[in-house]
């Protein structure tokens, strides 16, 4: 028995062996569903010209499809992919010169892993011809992915990624969606100050990761600078579960607590001063609160403020882009809300609407730029200046700094209670963009 | 100050509870066979994903949960005692180690691929006992309770059962047990079944008041460790202490410095003592 | 004996050398990346080879040589502007002064113990290095991009790290052939068997035991450096994981424990299996699993590894293989 069973562990090395000679097979991801509408190849015009060139221009990206930023990566995708499909159905883009341009999608499995990612994108350059790059979700792993970019001189829009630090490393090709971390959380604390002047403890307690860790640095300098006392500024690490030892150092007298993370630990977090029944007056959290799934904490998410991208109810249109002197592009929030309902049956939160924003841009300074040159779309990129239904858009184009995004807006959301009872979200800051009042203080 | 001091203790030591009883596990198996369990932290997993499925699909209360849990882990204890074990229980160490290390590869590879690395909930809660300044979530107290229970039942069943003593006897000397009529391969299946039972339940209890994913076991796998290196290797009962000790620090040291320096310290000790003193607090069983 | 002269210490070099170099010859970006992973866990392994398949001693965390080694590489060229080369010397040499100072303390442990202490240490590093400010905290390094124009631009400069890498990988694999062929190895081997033994025979186990771990350390802080380099950036995590110690461990198994050309091997095979499984839609998830059977098939069946059954199934291949 010894003897086969040896025979047959030394069969399995051979092979394992064996196939080190031949090489990988490059296996094709699969194509996000549904599949694109057929191709057109004559122009729907009365005047008979002749059969445009059709040019497919492969989008690359990696999705976390498993791993801790799964929920928020999906999201984004979705967006991304809705963007994709309505460009496509829409016979494509058109440039000046008469090309019609298609967009393909390929991409791969990132687990969450910054390792990972480095590999993927690598391929996705080398091996799958991406012409152009959507970065991974979250900052770290798009600052990973960043990297890659610029050795290889491919744009990458970035989306999902806030972090500041990415853009003062010297990059050139690389551009940002998000409004940037340094003003993520500066207006909880002027949200803070117009419900009440009085509160001036505020305890930091965020995640160590480079997007948190730059929100909420960025944070304290804001709030200390408008005197604000920040009694506790702590970080935690990424995958943690037990908050009571953060819970146990926040000071007696505290009014605020500020901080979290990703999706994940925030709603942890949330759930555990709660149930340790911590006074504060003020519960600020990264990512987690705008997120629908939020909702499920019931009494634990009644009252948490949080900073998002974009709302469902933000008043983006094409008249007050007029009145700012801005080109208007791309869809309605109406109409992104409607197709984005029907085609996922969810409402979109702010990834959704940043995968489809980072499409758009890219739609944008291809369609500016007339061609699919990088020198040419980067050109278009840096000289941007646009409103969509997602805010607006605008690069910083200085050396120091430069792809970070200057002209859009975060807003602030608060979960409510409507009239039935249920938890909904409102938005509640700045003032221009408000729903309802903000809940204030809570009830703990 | 002080009430803080307190809360944090108390939490701490609540916590130490269930880690000392994740660490039993480990304990027992080295104690009896020399045996360094690997794939510990994978099977703590797998009970937290036992009770996860049971409470979401079949809404049994967790705790009842983790009962029906323990006679499924004993069995799977068997399963890789006879497997992975058995073949190397005399062959150097390194064996043993890479063995047990590769059963914890193929959990956790299996394991994710059917429930991906996700974060998993028990949405359960008992509410919260306030007493003066301390807040103390039910399922932490219970859980603590839990573990004592076991822990007693363990001590019960290793001083007052005859195979009990058989484990006592393959531990202390199993040539001489082998000279006795004892069973050594049954009795050492036995044991392992016991210390993956262990496992189980530990994990288990900690579904009731954090979230998990596949890859949460590794860190209590670490915890136990130096629980085990620091109560004594063998010893069912210094891993409670262990672990009892090890939730205090973990309480008591972010009074003072950063949290995240709380790994620093725990790692440090532990090589510490593994130099000054391997055989632990309350000494190995030989 | 001359090591020039025998086939077992050109045939490795041989295998690494055509296999590095073929990169190098037809210039491509995606066989370099590919090479360089292959590459790295080839000469990771063959240096933990060194400590644990010459004296016997497990070694769970020898990837703690690699973060920290390659954290102060990459400290010294993103704070302070070296070049790459110096830099990743000084990598290596700061791993290996680690080693240095952690095996006087721990190598006194004997077997499982030892083990476990291994395991402890680079929980602890990770951990530490998550705190350590100048280390950039759980933010970790990175470097602009304008260091890769000292380079000629950032092509140049991956190749350059690629071909850096060959290099250590060969050096890596002739160093351990020498040492097994040497008086210090054969010590070594004799630890191995019977530590005590050794001693009564005049082995100074303590200086060799500890000689060779700061041996084995030395290249993992090289490799470190440049692997950083080529990523741009460092964080905690990515540096200490006790994942990439375990596959080493398992390569080494794999590919026969003790060997020159079983890490090889090894290496070669696990890293093609992995790849293969990782981009496969249906075994992505899977790898681990198949990771794990084959090392419990190994352990329980074939101890020695590939090379090692040939040899002792083939006496008259020993000349070859090493």
């Amino acid at each position: 028995m010894k003897r086969v069973l040896s025979v047959l562990t030394l069969l399995l090395m051979v092979a394992l062996l064996a196939s080190c000679a031949r090489p990988t097979p490059t296996p094709t991801p699969p194509p996000p569903q549904p599949t694109e509408a057929p191709a057109e190849t004559a122009p729907p015009t009365e005047a008979p010209t002749p059969t445009p060139v059709v040019k497919t221009v492969i989008i690359g990206f990696t999705a976390s499809q498993t791993g801790k930023l799964n929920v928020e990566s999906t999201r984004q995708i979705n967006g991304l992919t809705l963007w994709m499909e309505q460009v496509n159905a829409a016979g494509g883009l058109k440039l000046a010169d008469g090309t019609v341009v298609r967009f393909e999608a390929r991409f791969y499995d990132d687990e969450s892993n910054k390792d990972r990612v480095q590999e993927l994108y690598t391929r996705l350059i080398n091996e799958d011809k991406a012409d152009f790059l959507i970065s991974p979700y979250s900052s770290g792993l798009a600052d990973a992915a960043a990297v890659i970019a610029e050795q290889y001189g491919k744009i990458m829009i970035t989306t999902g990624a806030a972090s500041d630090s990415t853009y003062k490393k010297g990059y050139t090709l690389v551009y940002q969606t998000y409004t940037p971390a340094s003003r993520y959380l500066t207006g909880a604390f002027d949200l803070l100050a117009a419900l009440d002047p009085t509160a001036k403890k505020v305890a930091i307690i965020h995640e160590t990761d480079k997007f948190s860790t730059d929100v909420c640095t960025a944070a304290k300098a804001y709030g200390e600078s408008k005197g604000y006392e920040i009694v506790l500024f702590e970080g935690y690490d990424s995958g943690t579960a037990d908050f009571a030892p953060f819970i146990n150092k926040i000071p007696a007298g505290t009014e605020a607590i500020m901080g979290g993370g990703h999706f994940a630990d925030g709603s942890t977090f949330a759930r555990q001063l709660y149930e340790k029944g911590v006074p504060v007056k003020f519960i600020a959290l990264l990512v987690a609160p705008p997120e629908p799934k939020f909702a499920e904490l019931g009494d634990a998410a009644l009252g948490i403020v949080g900073p998002s991208q974009w709302e469902p109810q933000a008043k983006y249109n094409p008249e007050a882009a007029q009145a700012a002197g801005l080109e208007w592009y791309g869809p309605t929030v109406e109409e992104f809300v409607s197709a984005y309902k029907a085609k996922y049956n969810e409402d979109p939160s702010y990834h959704s609407a940043g995968g489809y924003a980072a499409g758009l841009i890219l739609q944008k300074a291809i369609e500016a730029a007339g061609s699919l040159e990088t020198e040419k779309v980067k050109a278009a990129l840096d000289g941007m200046a646009i409103m969509t239904f997602y805010g607006d858009i605008q690069f910083d184009t200085s050396a120091e700094a430069h792809g970070l995004q200057i002209a859009h807006q975060m807003v602030y959301i608060q979960w409510q209670k409507d009239a039935a009872g249920n938890l909904v979200k409102q938005v509640v800051w700045p003032a221009e963009a408000k729903s309802a009042e903000a809940l204030y203080p809570l009830s703990r | 100050m002080l009430a803080q001091t307190l809360a944090s203790l108390v939490d701490g030591i609540l916590l130490g509870f269930v880690y000392g009883l994740a660490a039993m596990g480990l304990s027992l198996i080295w104690g009896v066979m020399r045996v360094i369990n690997l794939s510990h932290g994978a099977i703590m997993a797998l009970g937290m994903f036992g009770t996860y499925l049971l409470f979401t699909h079949l809404g049994l209360n967790p705790y009842l949960a983790i009962l029906l849990m323990a006679p499924a882990s004993l069995l799977f204890g068997f399963l890789v005692y006879g497997v992975a074990v058995h073949r190397i229980i005399n062959a150097p160490y390194l064996s043993s180690l890479l063995a047990t290390f590769a059963v914890n590869m193929m959990v956790i590879g299996i394991g994710t691929a059917v429930f991906t690395t996700s974060l998993y909930n028990v949405d359960f809660s008992l509410g919260t006992v306030r007493a003066g300044v301390l807040a103390l979530p039910g399922t932490r107290l219970t859980a603590a309770l839990a573990a004592l229970l076991i822990t007693a039942a363990l001590y019960l069943f290793l001083y007052r059962t005859r195979p009990g003593k058989a484990i006592r006897a393959v531990a202390n000397n199993r040539a001489a047990a082998e000279l006795m009529s004892i069973p050594s391969a049954q009795v050492l299946a036995l044991s392992f079944g016991i210390g993956t039972m262990l496992a189980a339940l530990a994990g288990g209890l900690i579904t009731t008041f954090f979230p998990f994913t596949i890859l949460s076991g590794s860190g209590y796998q670490s915890k136990s460790f130096v629980i085990c290196v620091l109560g004594g290797l063998g010893n069912p009962l210094g891993a409670l202490l262990g672990g009892l000790i090890l939730g205090a620090m973990e309480g008591l040291i972010p009074i003072v410095l950063p949290v995240s320096w709380v790994p620093v310290v725990e790692f440090t000790l532990f090589v510490l003592i593994l130099l000054i003193r391997p055989s632990g607090l309350l000494g190995a069983r030989t | 004996m001359k090591p020039w002269r025998q086939p077992g210490f050109w045939l490795p070099l041989l295998l690494v050398l055509v296999g590095g170099g073929v990169a190098l010859v037809l210039r491509k970006d995606t066989l370099r990346e590919m090479m360089f992973t292959l590459l790295m866990y080839v000469a990771l392994a063959s240096s933990l080879n060194i400590l644990m398949g010459y004296t016997g001693y497990v070694n769970f965390g020898h990837i703690v040589f690699f973060g920290l080694g390659g954290y102060t590489g990459f400290y010294l060229i993103s704070q302070h502007g070296w070049h790459l080369i110096p830099a990743a010397l000084a990598g290596g040499l700061a791993s290996a002064l680690l080693a240095a100072l952690l095996g006087l303390a721990v190598l006194r442990l004997r077997g499982a113990y030892f083990a476990l202490a291994t395991i402890g240490i680079n929980e602890a590093a990770r951990a530490f290095v998550n705190n350590f400010g100048p280390f950039g905290g759980p933010t970790g390094l990175f470097v602009n991009f304008a260091v890769y124009r000292e380079y000629g631009g950032a092509p140049q400069a991956l190749w350059l790290t690629y071909t850096l890498l060959v290099i250590t990988t060969l050096i890596v694999v002739g160093l351990s052939y020498w040492i097994k062929n040497s008086r210090f190895g054969l010590g070594l081997l004799a630890i191995r068997e019977d530590e005590d033994a050794a001693m009564v025979m005049g082995v100074r186990a303590p200086t060799a035991k500890t000689l060779a771990y700061v041996v084995s350390a030395f290249f993992p802080g090289i490799i470190g450096t440049l692997f950083f380099f080529k990523n741009g950036n460092v964080e905690p995590g990515d540096a200490f994981r006790l994942h990439m110690s375990i596959e080493v461990l398992v390569m080494i198994m794999l590919g026969g424990n003790g060997t020159i050309l079983g890490p090889i091997l090894g290496a070669a095979a696990y890293e093609r299996l992995r790849g293969y499984l990782l981009t496969s839609p249906l075994f992505k998830s899977l790898h681990l699993a198949f990771a794990g059977l084959a090392l419990l098939l190994i352990v329980l069946f074939i101890p020695a590894g590939f090379i090692g059954w040939l040899r002792r199934r083939f006496p008259f291949l020993r000349r070859w293989l090493e």
